[in-house]
Formats: structure tokens, sequence, C-alpha cells
């Protein structure tokens, strides 16, 4: 199966076989790495699909909410209530590697440190369903940036195996096997020069034997003499 | 310092905004395309678009993909869940695993 040309020389099967056990070494540890990021991505995506569930359902029910909201008040008092917000949300991030992926970690600092400090509108104009609507998505933001960062990791993660999988595949079905082949194939080249040389060079001896000694003509003497 | 920003029609996520998320109403796919990658330039960490709005935006979103900031989260919008949240994580598995074993393929 040796499709590429190799020299069949002893420096080339050195090569080879170098190139073969960083091969198998290679494919070993990027194995491991594979099954190892697997383990974890499960794991996380498991997580990833509960939260999203949750995080839907706590959206859907806070948009139900505004809904009501909006409807027991008028455009305009709204729009003035929620003009200004009082609230802020920064985001820190630091990295975590995970078997060589960085993920993200999220943590969050809010501007007003008081969960009950968030409306940003005096309670006289505006109806209580907006008190409870904004209640409710704040109450969803601390899942919502969990699910952000539990995504982005899955994301991440799942580019990150496909590449793995794709290079334990190329080494265990290609690389590998074509080595060993070249290997085969230089061994046995190299034998049968060796084999042919061993031949050629009886083949001299017995020719420079007979020149010396001369043993067939006194063989056939001796025949006659008989 | 990061922040967050929302995207998406105004009536999805105006509430976004009483806590404390920069929001970004806008239902031109374009439009909204533009201000997508001038806030993934910026320093914004987490974007989250309406399921909607992040349909017609899966070119630009799935740029951002493999980088590790930002994180482009779709959420559901006010006019219902379509249910493309859960597939794009269905999605991930089966970009992972070859095919999809968490979900039971339903």
């Amino acid at each position: 199966m040796a499709s590429t040309h190799v020299n069949p020389t002893r420096m080339e099967l050195t090569r080879q076989k170098k190139k073969l056990a960083t091969a198998t070494r290679g494919h070993k540890l990027l194995k491991d790495k594979r099954d190892e990021l697997m383990r974890q991505f499960l794991d996380l995506v498991r997580k990833n699909k509960a939260l999203r569930e949750k995080v839907e359902a706590k959206i859907a029910a806070a948009n139900q909410n505004f809904v009501v909201a909006r409807a027991g008040m008028t455009d305009e008092v709204l729009n003035v209530a929620l003009m200004t917000p009082k609230q802020e949300v920064y985001l820190e991030t630091s990295v975590k590697n995970v078997m060589s992926v960085d993920i993200p970690q999220f943590t969050y600092k809010t501007r007003t440190a008081d969960a009950n400090d968030i409306y940003s509108y005096g309670f006289a104009f505006t109806s209580s369903d907006l008190d409870d609507a904004v209640k409710s998505l704040a109450d969803t933001l601390p899942d919502l940036l969990e699910l952000a960062e539990c995504e982005k990791s899955c994301q991440l993660m799942a580019a990150e195996i496909e590449k793995t999988r794709r290079r334990v595949n190329a080494l265990e079905h290609v690389m590998i096997p074509q080595t060993q082949a070249n290997i085969k194939y230089i061994t046995m080249k190299l034998d049968e020069n060796e084999r042919s040389t061993q031949i050629r060079l009886m083949k001299v001896k017995d020719m420079m034997l007979e020149d010396a000694h001369h043993y067939k003509e006194r063989a056939e003497e001796r025949a006659k003499s008989c | 310092m990061y922040k967050i920003a929302v995207l998406g029609d105004r009536d999805s996520i105006y509430g976004f905004a009483a806590v404390g998320l920069s929001t970004f109403p806008t239902v031109d796919p374009e439009e909204a395309g533009k201000l997508l990658r001038k806030l993934a330039e910026s320093n914004y960490a987490v974007i989250y678009i309406t399921e909607a709005l992040a349909e017609q935006l899966k070119p630009e979103i799935e740029h951002y993909q493999e980088q590790r900031l930002p994180a482009i989260i779709p959420i559901p919008g006010v006019s219902g869940n379509t249910g493309m949240g859960i597939a794009a994580v269905r999605k991930y598995v089966e970009q992972a695993v070859g095919s999809d074993i968490i979900f039971g393929g339903n």
C-alpha cells in the first residue's frame, strides 16, 4: 500500500520508524484527550439542556407578565418608566482550561447591590404588574448568565471534539497504516538487496577459486585416469 | 469590564433594560447584522438575541461560534418559543458525538 514513493534506504527506514513511534504516541494521547473531552462535554450538555429549558420557561413567564403590565398602562408611561435603567450589570470573564479548550467563566456584578433596588421608576404611576414583570426577569438573570457560560462552553468543546476526533481517525486509519506499510516495504527491499549481494559474492568467490585452483579440470583428469 | 447586550424586536426585549442589560431594538436583519458585528468587536461578552432574529442571522452567528467571546445565545421572544435554542444544543451534540444521544432523537 506504499502509495507514496519512499527510498529503500536505511536512513529512510530510521526516519519512518521514528515517524511511526511519534504517530502511535500521538494517537494514544489524542484518543485519551477525546475520551475525556467527551465525558466532560456530555455532563455539560446535559446541564445545558436542563438550564435552557428552565430559562426558556422563565422568560416565557416574564414575557407574559410584561404583556399584562403593558395592557394596564399606556405606552408612554411604560416607556418613561423604563427609560433610565437604574440597574447595570457588569461581567468579569476569566478563562478555564478544560483539556486545552479555553472556556469562559462569567462572574457578574450589579451596580446596585440590593435586589429590591432595581425599579427605575416611582411606584405612583405604574401598575404593580410591571413590578412583578421586572422582578420575574431580574430573577431569571443569574440563570441566563449561567446558560450563556454553559452554552458557549458546549459550542467550543463540540468544535474541539470534532477536531480531535478527526485527528485520531486520520492517525489511526491513514498515518499509522501507511507508515507501517512503508517500513515493511523498506525492510523487504533491504533484505532482498542483502540476499542478492550475498549470492553475488558467493558466485564471485566460486569463480575466483576456480581461476586459482582449476577444480573442474582436475576433476575431469581424475575421472579420465580412473 | 464587559457588558451584556440584548438584540431583538422591541416588545421582546424592553424588559431587559430594566434589569440592567443594554438593549438594541431592531427587526431588520441587515441592521441587526451590522449591530451584531459592532457589539462583538466592542466589549460585550454575552449577546442575547431573540430566536426570530437569530434565525435570519445564522451566518453572522456561526462566524462567532469558534471564538471564545462573545457568547451569542438565542432566547425566546414575545411571540413564543420556536425551539431553535434547544435545536442548537442538539446540533452541538451531533457535532461532537456524531449522533444525537441526549435528546433521544425526537
